[in-house]
């Protein structure tokens, strides 16, 4: 027998694993993983059937769909769309979205941030899951109940708020109006949408807080800081970007939200920066109002409207997740 | 330390290489008083009838099995004990002659004076090196007049300054854990506190970082007064002036024996001692 | 002879003593004074300004007393705790409001017959006695029972893949599950209005409101089923494969039944997200008056369209009418939102 010589041994290929799946186990993956892809059906389907139906508007009107502010449909007896006459034109709903959502935002996020440190970081521990169950009660108030609400018991006081708003800071461009209506204006619709979406992001931001690591925050405390200090140095640091997409998140909802402005914004085809004055207008809530009395002709440029609003929050749903995401992976 | 060429055969050998300090000699008097602590957690005992003297200038290692309170014992000197949901304490701890959970006392002034360092290096990922060292400073609201000058010294004195001076941009994460072991130890020189405790420093660290660290402390240990929680027997005897021994029998934790270290290793009055020292257990 | 020592009561030396209370007591005391002097001798009124003075001057005082005492760094903290706590008050304030007013406002209509009628012989001045939701409450229930057949498997199947199966789809489709729980309810709405109502039927039905009701409600159980399947410890799972389990099998007798009551959960959560929503069910059901138990003829009422309608119609009974519907629907909401709390902590515990 040979002696094996003083060589190097070769390192082996690492062997290739197979097994061979059962049938059974084969059919678990395919319906599950039918199950599974039904979203990505479901949420293709919508854009498609949308487009479908939409197309006729979207082809006549152009971009004009989404930069003019007119909505004047010119129809004969049986219901036929003139295209030529008609116009449809949502940017006055589409600012009036974007700038509903973006005051509740603003109200939103300081608040939902501050409740969330409140319940990290300084609720006493008797009455921390009584607060934190209440605050997320809120988040199954049905939009309706927002809505009356808001028109019935908020409003009042919102008219109050905004007299004030105008009578001090009146000078500020959308502070300011001509015809002093403060009824069923953007900024009651944003104070409405705010208190829908502080539950949702007080949750996020809470969750957040919540995963910050403990060494740092006891490496903080053990060099002297105060409550506020080790805040500052380990928290937002941490949870910034995450914040940031809960407020995104919240964003989102808000320019969905349809009842729930329905009932308190005053729908007017113009674009109206005057956050103070009552007409405004909400790409959801247009859709509502114009449904009851639609023709066909019209219906499809409600289909239209949808897609747009649709695409609007798609987008601003993915920033916010992506966000989220990569917060977490960084962990700092 | 004496890097001699015969190796120790002992542990009372290494502690006895040590130079011996006798109670009292360290400049500045006791530097910190333990008297009759006790703590719970929810009401179950975890600490028993704790009294010790830190004299000011020394190193003191505590050291017994895991799970005899030790770690508890170090977070009641800084008052990091009261964080933990259902802490309660009892006894009283004097710094400067005054007992740091009285009532009125403003807890983060105390932190300032006894600081801690962990057991997993935690330097802030979101500060610089240099940054990281100062930020004592800056969350306690402290003003400097020369922040460069302390910075230097308090890497130097941590025995990172070498590495670090032209990186102190970078961040706070890029280094190694030992390096990053030492960036806390400079951070928590920067308050300037009295006494200093670590929370075994070096059990996430390999053998060169331990070693830099330990000669680290030694230099410390001149100004001001050091207790090191550790496992590891051999790095007591090596790097502490006094050694208490913790142990707990099924009940809370209790100090079974202290004293200089070279006797707890070589004469340790207490059988209990004597067989954890010999390695008989834990 | 061995001494016994007492052993001293535990205590807990850093919590606020009697005397450190009344001294944060008085500051409020101080602040409220404050604030009530300044609202007689200045222009400033109502509740807004009583708030807005006794925050400002309680986190002055403490601010200043926390300077004097221990320095800046403790005086930023105070400012620091009253901001918060500020934050607090304001969120909570609508809950309690919205919950005091909708059970003032929605007493005053609950009656035995409210669950007993409907409105179909009702009109619109009509006192609160006469009609009631039976037809808003069974329409809810039939809707949102049919909705949940399909939701229930698509979601289940679809946390099932991500957390079991994890094979090169799960990236995109959690992608799309949360794009899909960002899709407006009007939109939903308008997609089954031009994929099954104008194509297929032509006419509005209760079929058509549980479709939109179910793209709402995948997202939610896929969502939380997902969290709750995640939380299983894998232990588990490679026990029942050591055993020789199919994957199909571990997961369907292993898996799943653990986390039953967590799915269960996950099912009542995607109820109560719908249960309340209203602008889908406009454009798709029709609000009928009357009992409808045939979800696929005929219009339905429901809960949401009940409330809405009512409110549309603008009289004083009607308003009236519309509250206590509102009433009902948050018990039932609320309801189901403390079931799967419940659930969740039991789960927990065990």
């Amino acid at each position: 027998m040979t002696l094996l010589e003083n060589q190097p041994a070769a390192i082996p290929a690492p062997r290739e694993i197979t097994t061979k799946p059962r049938v059974s186990d084969k059919i678990f993956r395919g319906v599950v993983t039918s199950g599974g892809l039904s979203s990505l059906v479901i949420l293709g389907l919508i854009l498609i059937y949308l487009a479908y139906q939409g197309y006729d508007v979207l082809s006549s009107q152009g971009l004009n769909f989404i930069t003019g502010s007119e909505w004047n449909v010119v129809a004969d007896e049986a219901g036929n769309i003139d295209y030529s006459q008609t116009k449809f034109g949502i940017a006055a709903m589409l600012i009036g979205t974007i700038l509903c959502a973006t005051i509740a935002v603003l109200i939103a996020v300081p608040i939902s941030v501050l409740t969330a440190l409140y319940l990290s970081f300084y609720a006493p521990t008797s009455i921390r899951k009584f607060m934190v169950a209440l605050i997320d009660l809120m988040a199954a108030f049905p939009s309706v109940l927002f809505g009356i609400w808001g028109f019935f018991i908020l409003m009042p006081s919102a008219e109050y708020w905004a007299k004030l708003l105008h009578k001090y800071l009146g000078f500020l461009p959308f502070f300011n109006m001509e015809v002093p209506v403060y009824t069923r204006s953007p900024f009651v619709a944003g104070v409405v949408l705010a208190i829908m979406i502080i539950p949702i992001v007080t949750s996020i931001s809470r969750e957040i807080f919540g995963q910050t690591p403990l060494d740092r925050i006891q490496a903080a405390y053990a060099l002297g800081a105060t409550r506020w200090a080790m805040i500052k140095a380990v928290v937002i640091p941490y949870g910034r970007s995450g914040v940031v997409g809960g407020a995104m998140l919240g964003l989102g909802r808000a320019m969905g939200e349809t009842v729930a402005v329905y009932t308190v914004l005053n729908i007017v085809y113009q674009i109206n920066w005057q956050v103070l004055l009552g007409a405004g207008g909400n790409v959801a809530s247009m859709i509502l109002l114009k449904f009851g009395e639609a023709g066909p002709g019209e219906i499809k440029a409600l289909m239209a409207s949808g897609l747009a609003l649709f695409l609007l929050t798609l987008i601003v749903n993915s920033i916010a997740d992506l966000i989220v995401k990569s917060s977490g992976a960084k962990g700092r | 330390m004496d890097k001699t060429a015969t190796r120790p055969s002992s542990l009372s050998d290494v502690a006895a290489a040590k130079q011996k300090k006798t109670p009292g000699e360290g400049s500045l008097g006791v530097g910190l008083e333990a008297r009759g602590i006790h703590a719970w957690f929810s009401g179950k005992h975890v600490l028993d009838n704790i009294s010790l003297d830190f004299w000011s200038g020394t190193v003191t290692a505590l050291i017994g099995p895991s799970g005899c309170g030790k770690s508890t014992f170090i977070r009641t000197l800084n008052r990091m004990h009261e964080f933990i949901p259902g802490a309660q304490m009892a006894g009283e701890v004097l710094l400067d002659g005054k007992d740091i959970y009285e009532s009125g006392t403003d807890v983060t002034k105390i932190r300032l004076k006894v600081g801690m360092v962990f057991q997993k290096p935690n330097p802030f990922p979101s500060m610089t090196i240099a940054e990281n060292v100062l930020s004592g400073l800056k969350l306690a609201e402290l003003k400097v007049s020369n922040k460069d000058e302390l910075l230097e010294d308090c890497l130097e004195r941590a025995g990172l300054w070498s590495e670090v001076k032209d990186r102190l941009n970078a961040h706070g994460g890029s280094l190694s854990g030992g390096q990053q072991q030492r960036l806390c130890i400079a951070r928590s020189l920067a308050v300037k506190p009295q006494v200093l405790l670590m929370d075994e420093p070096c059990s996430a660290l390999d053998p060169g970082s331990t070693l830099r660290i330990e000669e680290t402390i030694a230099q410390l240990s001149s100004s001001m007064t050091i207790i090191i929680v550790t496992h590891n027997m051999q790095q007591a005897a090596r790097v502490s002036d006094y050694t208490a021994f913790f142990l707990s029998e099924g009940g809370p934790g209790s100090m079974i024996e202290v004293g200089p270290t070279s006797e707890i290793f070589s004469r340790p009055r207490d059988r209990r001692t004597e067989n954890y020292v010999t390695g008989r257990f834990g | 002879m061995t001494l016994t020592i007492e052993t001293p009561k535990p205590s807990k030396p850093w919590v606020a003593t009697p005397k450190q209370r009344l001294a944060t007591a008085l500051i409020y005391i101080a602040a409220a004074a404050i604030s009530f002097v300044l609202v007689q001798v200045t222009p400033m009124k109502g509740k807004l300004a009583y708030f807005a003075i006794f925050f400002f001057a309680s986190i002055i005082i403490d601010f200043s007393i926390s300077y004097a005492q221990r320095g800046i760094a403790s005086a930023k903290d105070a400012v620091a705790r009253g901001f918060v706590s500020v934050g607090m008050t304001i969120a909570i304030f609508p809950i309690i409001s919205i919950l005091l007013e909708v059970l003032k406002r929605g007493v005053k209509g609950l009656s035995f017959t409210l669950f007993t009628t409907d409105m179909s012989a009702t009109s619109v001045n009509d006192p609160l006695g006469n009609g009631g939701l039976i037809h808003a409450i069974t329409g809810t229930f039939i809707m949102v029972f049919m909705a949940l057949l399909v939701a229930m498997p698509i979601g289940i199947l679809t946390a099932i893949y991500l957390t079991e199966i994890r094979g090169k789809f799960a990236a995109p489709i959690k992608f799309l599950v949360q794009a899909m729980s960002g899709v407006p309810s009007i939109v939903a709405g308008l997609f089954i209005l031009s994929a099954y109502v104008y194509p297929i039927t032509g006419s509005l039905s209760g079929f058509a409101g549980s479709l939109a009701l179910m793209i709402l409600m995948i997202p939610t159980i896929a969502r939380t089923s997902e969290e709750v399947l995640l939380l299983i410890p894998s232990d588990l799972r490679e026990a029942g494969v050591a055993l020789g389990g199919t994957q199909w099998r571990t997961v369907a007798l292993v898996v799943i039944p653990a986390a039953k009551s967590g799915l269960v959960t996950a099912l009542i959560l995607g109820i109560a997200r719908v249960a309340g929503e209203t602008a889908p069910l406009v454009l798709l059901t029709g609000g009928g008056e009357s009992v409808n138990v045939n979800p696929f003829s005929g219009p339905m009422g429901s809960l949401p369209i009940y409330i809405w309608k009512c409110f549309g119609q603008g009289t004083e009974e009607s308003i009236a009418r519309a509250w206590s519907g509102i009433l009902v629907l948050l018990v039932i909401v609320l309801a189901l939102f403390t079931m799967a709390r419940f659930l969740s902590e039991r789960k927990v515990k065990k």
